[in-house]
């Protein structure tokens, strides 16, 4: 008995969300009054999970392993799930996760809850609230099988460190075949990824147009910051579908989301509700926007986003 | 080529959202229901597939009755044929068994769903089809290309995006950029009328456990007013979110 969780990662190191997961297994585990068992794939050294209550890490290692591939790793890890007889198994809220998490509950016969948002409030029945509705409820619902799938919303439950340090096994694991492969990446190595970003600065029409987004990347640079956009942005062409926030979007769950020139559609907010602090930035005080937001700027984008550049700079260089 | 495409019947992305019942269901009451958002992407997708790849095209929905007036403006935007599996869409893996039968029996080649529906969310069900028919599986679709049996499909990832190789039989979880946003179709006239002709069979569901129960609804606790910060002032911003939000 025990939880096992999938920490994942990106060229052999863990990516934000696999600590949080660690640390949402481990408060299952205390739960349960059992231990928690981390799976690996191609870490280089997977030594931080002892600090977020992990005990015992299985490492798998294998070149074979480097791309990801959805059906090969929920294999895997339900292989880990069955050696460790896990009765919960924690995935994250990435694009993989919720691509291999379906494919582990078949294979497993479990339930699946995704975009969980806390901890069990109960675990018998195994109860958990998540988000849906894109972020306008919450559902709370019960895992009924034996084995339970709990994939956490990124940036919900955040990190709870732990003294311990978890011990460590190699895990030989069988790889099944899989006629999906992986032809080529399109990555931009060097910028932080809306899913990754702890700030996210998104721009929308108010902007006028493509030429004026140097100051949103110049903004989001100070801050380490992903970029992102509204829908009428990405429509019109003016920056990629891959910023594209909201319903149809990608979700944001950042600690800090700057919303500069974005009225606020109702689709929109849907989207981005899941941040923490939203600051709004926009020159129609009656912007829609203003009602979701914590803090607001009524202004012209133009005169406040350059200002508030020289600003943070100057803050960051006394920090 | 056999395509099947899943359509979820969903609230309107306007929709205020309440409960009903002790918040434990969905107040239907007042709210307009369409074709989920991401499932749209793919119907048209299958619509270029049968002009250009003389594809045939079914849609299915599992649900009531009251979900036929969605599969039929699938119907008016040029599906052939379409399937409802007559019981109540309680939860994401029953959705899921019920629509593996419906693909295992009419040996469908394309099954395009939705990344996730706009309600629930639960964004496991072409997946959970995937496994349950031992087919090969794409999430977060954004374009795809079939060429006899072998298959061409884009990914979106964390940070970008992927290219995959993988042939027939095929599960898609799409959404948008399998097309763009202003190639979806609105029904005319003529498809409406068309759509009217088209058989919507119904079949009834084959028995499946309860694996997760939906308890109970709660809506997000209201939300303070906004601070508003003077454009002339913007010291006061970041010592805000310096000091009380502590985000920077």
């Amino acid at each position: 008995m025990s939880v096992l969780v999938y920490t994942e990662s990106d060229q052999g190191v863990f990516k934000k969300a696999a600590l949080e997961v660690a640390s949402y297994a481990k408060a299952v585990a205390n739960q349960l009054g059992t231990t928690v068992t981390a799976l690996t794939i191609n870490v280089n050294d997977a030594s931080a999970l002892g600090n977020y209550g992990v005990d015992k890490v299985l490492n798998v290692s294998n070149n074979e392993l480097d791309a990801f591939n959805a059906k090969i790793y929920a294999d895997i890890i339900k292989q880990a799930s069955e050696s460790e007889s896990a009765q919960v198994v924690v995935v994250s809220s990435s694009a993989d996760s919720k691509y291999l998490a379906p494919l582990l509950a078949v294979g497993l016969n479990a339930g699946y809850a995704s975009n969980v948002i806390e901890a069990p409030s109960n675990t018998s029945p195994f109860t958990v609230k998540r988000n849906a509705f894109t972020n306008k409820a919450f559902e709370v619902s019960q895992i009924n099988t034996d084995v339970k799938i709990v994939g956490v919303s990124s940036n919900a439950f955040g990190l709870a460190e732990n003294t311990g340090s978890a011990s460590m096994e190699d895990f030989a694991a069988s790889i099944v075949e899989s006629n999906v492969s992986v032809e080529s990446v399109d990555k931009a190595t060097d910028k932080v990824t809306i899913a990754d970003a702890d700030v996210v600065v998104s721009g929308g029409r108010g902007l006028k147009g493509p030429e004026n987004w140097g100051m949103i990347e110049e903004l989001a640079e100070v801050l380490g910051a992903a970029t992102a956009c509204s829908k009428p942005v990405s429509d019109l062409g003016w920056r990629p579908h891959s910023e594209h926030v909201g319903q149809t979007g990608k979700p944001v769950a950042s600690n800090l989301y700057i919303a500069i020139g974005i009225s606020g559609a109702i689709q929109h907010l849907a989207g981005v509700n899941a941040s923490k602090v939203k600051v709004v930035i926009n020159t129609d005080a009656e912007a829609p926007f203003f009602k979701a937001a914590d803090y607001g700027v009524v202004g012209d984008a133009f005169t406040v986003v350059p200002q508030l550049i020289e600003k943070l700079k100057a803050f960051k260089a006394q920090q | 080529m056999k395509i099947l495409v899943c359509i979820s019947h969903v609230p309107d992305t306007t929709s205020k959202i309440n409960f009903t019942e002790d918040d434990s269901k969905f107040d239907t009451n007042g709210v307009q229901f369409v074709i989920n958002p991401n499932d749209e992407f793919g119907l048209t997708r299958a619509m270029w597939l049968k002009e250009k790849q003389s594809a045939n095209v079914t849609v299915v929905n599992v649900g009531g009755a009251e979900t036929e007036p969605t599969l039929r403006k699938a119907l008016a935007i040029g599906a052939d044929a379409a399937i409802r599996v007559n019981t109540p869409a309680t939860e994401s893996f029953s959705v899921a068994k019920q629509l593996a039968n419906v693909v295992k029996d009419g040996e469908y080649d394309l099954v395009i769903a939705g990344r996730e529906s706009i309600d629930y969310n639960g964004g496991m069900v072409p997946g959970m089809i995937a496994g349950l028919t031992n087919a090969n599986f794409v999430n977060n679709c954004i374009g795809l290309e079939v060429d006899g049996n072998s298959a061409t499909a884009t990914r979106e990832i964390d940070g970008g995006k992927e290219t995959l190789s993988t042939s027939l039989p095929l599960i898609i979880g799409g959404q948008k950029g399998l097309v763009d946003e202003s190639e979806l179709r609105i029904p005319n006239m003529r498809g409406i009328m068309m759509a009217r002709k088209k058989p919507l069979t119904i079949v009834e569901p084959i028995e499946s456990n309860q694996e997760t129960t939906s308890i109970k609804f709660e809506k997000p606790a209201a939300k303070g007013a906004v601070k508003l910060v003077s454009e002339d002032n913007l010291d006061e911003l970041i010592n805000l979110l310096h000091n009380e939000a502590k985000v920077i």
